[in-house]
């Protein structure tokens, strides 16, 4: 699938099998896009703690490190060496598999992600299907981490995640079918270079209730609801902790990360900005900085809904506003 | 459970069979009940007396219908000292400092409520300069109260950051009292007859430039927790209680004027110089959870206006009544004294026996008469709101166990 003409001329002179060279390629783009999640996590998580630490009147970590800079990897450190704790009732296997279950569709996404014009790992004609639709699979991971672990607090909270988490699937997907019908493509790489004028300014609506229903998704506040501290202790992970635990704070950042990556190539021009084509990643990677500041900021700002006003939100307010959107869309590319 | 027979039950109803033999056995399990087509099975949940928004060591059984509570089992005794039993054994200046660790929160109103039982049982009278100072103490220590009640209530509806922001305004109202006693949290300052010290040079300047500054912060903090609009969406209509209910559970404070009831121990049974003092008693008449968030703001402005005045007006003079000695025997007999606290009126019924230990000592605490009402506000409401309201009836639980 990836391998070009000369790899396979290079392999053939070798006696080396085509599927051992596809998969050689696979595992070799697999630790890559691992090591830009992990970087991503890392910045991520430093940014989280500074600013913060900035909108509390904090200084945040300052003592691992330039100005904490190490903190991260000191606080993996210590996570990867705890004890590995199982609740005396819980369901062994489900509980173990939850994180990883989690963490994995998260990561997925990045596959289709086009960072810069013509850099993709695979460009998908249905990519932006293919992303909506893997990142949700990590709710299943969320109620077995929820069922797994024999606790009250984490199974209300697996159950509210997943009630939010579908109920904000609709207004989300369907926020972006007039992308798709301006852009007349679902490959995000289209999308992307479709955008002359960023969609944040043709689909300003759009905008609004994907960013709403994506902040639902990731479950940042004012959605935070699965893992309300006030309520539910700490919601679907309260019994993890350790490496397991990381594994859940990882496939949260990852979201994050991901939702930032995909709102900028979806209503932010992705990779398009002043300068040569070759800027592209960086101009990418500043947008996506810029929008997972906007979230950080939502995140420490705002106190959160009630269940059933998430609820409410979502069904009564963002989807209509959703399906009018998809309306004025259809109307207004008649016209023209 | 309880949703795997659902489930099965939705499918059986769909390929049209017959409901009653699937109900009937479902029914032999007691613990499931069957309303119209949805089969549920209440969930017990123990909140506390380890759970991060417990105000301490509250304990609680949750029984919960899905979201909904259906209905609470408070039970407290975790913090419990014997304060009452401990007065007995101690001389009367020595009782001063467990005072401090009831409503560890609002340590000062504590001892001024002790110090006057104790004054009107040996019939002390307090020197003027005291009693401003007590006053604009006692008024320092509402504020802190209410910041750490907004703060709180901010931190509890998932807005983590006015936390910091109240917390930090808290910390000047503690460098002053670190100026004054030397303590931040324990005072131990107000004594019998008086007060420990005077207040030291430049401390009423640094006192007054603290409120006058507050004054012109407290716009934006109410805008902040109180005007937010998800704020409100959790907070307005939420657990409303009504004036006869309010009564009936015998509230104090902030809890009992949200429902309309102008009951104010400062003004109801005036004490030291508050009859001298213009201030405004706070009254709402919702009685939901965001009439009592707001009283409490509203009781922080009303607060710096006392505090203005007191400043203004203090004399010069002692701040300790003459001929008090540490140990003193006061003769037979009863005081009772009370104060408006910041969580409702505090009292505390001291007899004497006319030994130089109190007979007894008997304490009547806001915060456990507030809390008293937690499960008939909020009993069919949701498990979110019930934090809330929990958080609104601002328990301390030092003085509910005491």
């Amino acid at each position: 699938m990836l391998s070009s003409t000369k790899l396979l001329e290079f392999a053939s002179n070798y006696g080396i099998p085509v599927w051992a060279l596809d998969g050689a390629i696979a595992i070799v783009f697999a630790v890559v896009l691992f090591a830009i999640c992990a970087i991503s996590v890392i910045i991520n998580v430093y940014l989280l703690r500074k600013i913060s630490a900035d909108f509390q009147l904090r200084y945040g970590p300052m003592h691992v490190g330039w100005h904490g800079s190490l903190q991260l990897f000191a606080d993996a450190i210590k996570l990867l060496t705890k004890e590995d704790i199982f609740p005396s009732n819980a369901d062994r296997w489900i509980f173990r598999l939850a994180p990883v279950v989690t963490f994995v569709p998260a990561y997925l996404g990045f596959l289709v992600l086009p960072i810069g014009h013509g850099i993709v790992i695979q460009d998908l004609n249905v990519g932006l299907l293919y992303i909506l639709a893997i990142p949700a699979i990590g709710v299943a991971g969320i109620i077995m981490a929820g069922f797994g672990s024999y606790n009250k607090y984490a199974i209300i909270g697996s159950l509210r995640s997943a009630a939010q988490m579908v109920s904000y699937e609709v207004p989300r997907a369907l926020s972006i079918i007039g992308i798709v019908m301006i852009a007349g493509s679902a490959k995000l790489s289209s999308i992307v270079g479709a955008q002359h004028v960023w969609y944040i300014i043709l689909q300003p609506i759009a905008f609004v209730v994907f960013l709403v229903s994506t902040l639902a998704e990731i479950n940042s506040t004012p959605f935070d609801l699965p893992e309300t501290e006030s309520e539910l202790v700490n919601g679907y992970y309260t019994e993890y902790s350790g490496m397991r635990f990381m594994f859940f704070f990882f496939a949260e950042y990852v979201a994050l990360f991901a939702a930032a990556t995909l709102t900028t190539v979806l209503f932010l021009g992705g990779w398009h900005g002043p300068g040569p084509e070759y800027l592209g990643p960086i101009w990418f990677t500043i947008k996506t900085f810029a929008m997972i500041w906007v979230i950080m900021w939502i995140k420490w700002t705002l106190p959160r809904f009630r269940i059933d006003q998430v609820m409410d939100l979502g069904w009564k307010v963002l989807l209509p506003l959703a399906l009018i959107n998809v309306l004025i869309t259809g109307l207004v590319m008649m016209i023209i | 459970m309880g949703l795997i027979k659902m489930s099965k039950l939705e499918e059986m109803k769909i390929s049209n069979h017959n409901l009653s033999e699937l109900e009937k056995d479902l029914a032999l399990n007691g613990e499931v009940e069957s309303t119209e087509d949805i089969v549920t099975e209440e969930l017990a949940i123990h909140f506390g007396p380890q759970h991060p928004s417990a105000h301490g060591v509250f304990h609680a059984i949750f029984h919960v219908k899905g979201e909904v509570v259906t209905k609470i089992e408070p039970d407290i005794g975790y913090l419990h000292r014997c304060f009452e039993k401990i007065a007995e054994n101690r001389t009367y200046t020595q009782f001063i400092p467990y005072t401090d660790r009831m409503d560890y929160v609002a340590s000062m109103t504590n001892n001024w409520a002790y110090c006057m039982a104790v004054e009107k049982l040996a019939g002390i009278e307090v020197p003027e300069r005291a009693e401003h100072i007590r006053v604009i103490v006692g008024e320092l220590q509402r504020i802190a109260s209410h910041l750490v009640f907004l703060s709180t209530a901010g931190s509890e509806a998932g807005a983590l950051t006015p936390f910091v922001y109240f917390f930090d305004e808290r910390e000047g109202i503690l460098t002053l009292y670190e100026k004054i006693c030397g303590a931040r949290l324990t005072y131990n300052y107000i004594r019998i007859g008086g007060v420990r010290a005077d207040a030291p040079e430049g401390w009423l300047d640094d006192t007054l430039a603290f409120v006058t500054r507050l004054k012109k912060r407290m716009y934006d903090y109410d805008r902040l927790v109180l005007g937010n609009y998800i704020f409100k969406k959790r907070f307005i209509g939420v657990a409303p209680f009504s004036a006869e209910q309010a009564l009936d559970w015998g509230l104090t404070g902030p809890p009992l004027r949200s429902t309309g009831v102008s009951y104010d121990v400062r003004r109801s049974d005036p004490y030291s110089v508050y009859p001298r003092l213009e201030f405004d008693v706070v009254v709402k008449y919702k009685g939901d959870n965001y009439d009592r968030a707001c009283i409490r703001s509203d009781e922080i402005k009303q607060s710096i206006r006392i505090i203005e005045q007191a400043i203004e007006q203090i004399p010069e003079g002692p701040v300790k009544a003459d001929g008090i000695a540490k140990v003193f025997k006061p003769a037979a007999g009863e005081g009772y004294g009370h104060v408006e606290s910041p969580k409702g009126d505090l009292g505390f019924y001291v007899v004497s026996d006319g030994t130089t230990k109190p007979y007894r000592v008997k304490i009547q605490g806001p915060s456990f008469g507030n809390l008293q009402a937690l499960p008939a506000m909020s009993e069919g409401t949701y498990i979110g709101d019930v934090v809330l309201t929990l958080g609104t009836l601002d328990p301390v639980f030092g003085e509910v166990d005491r």
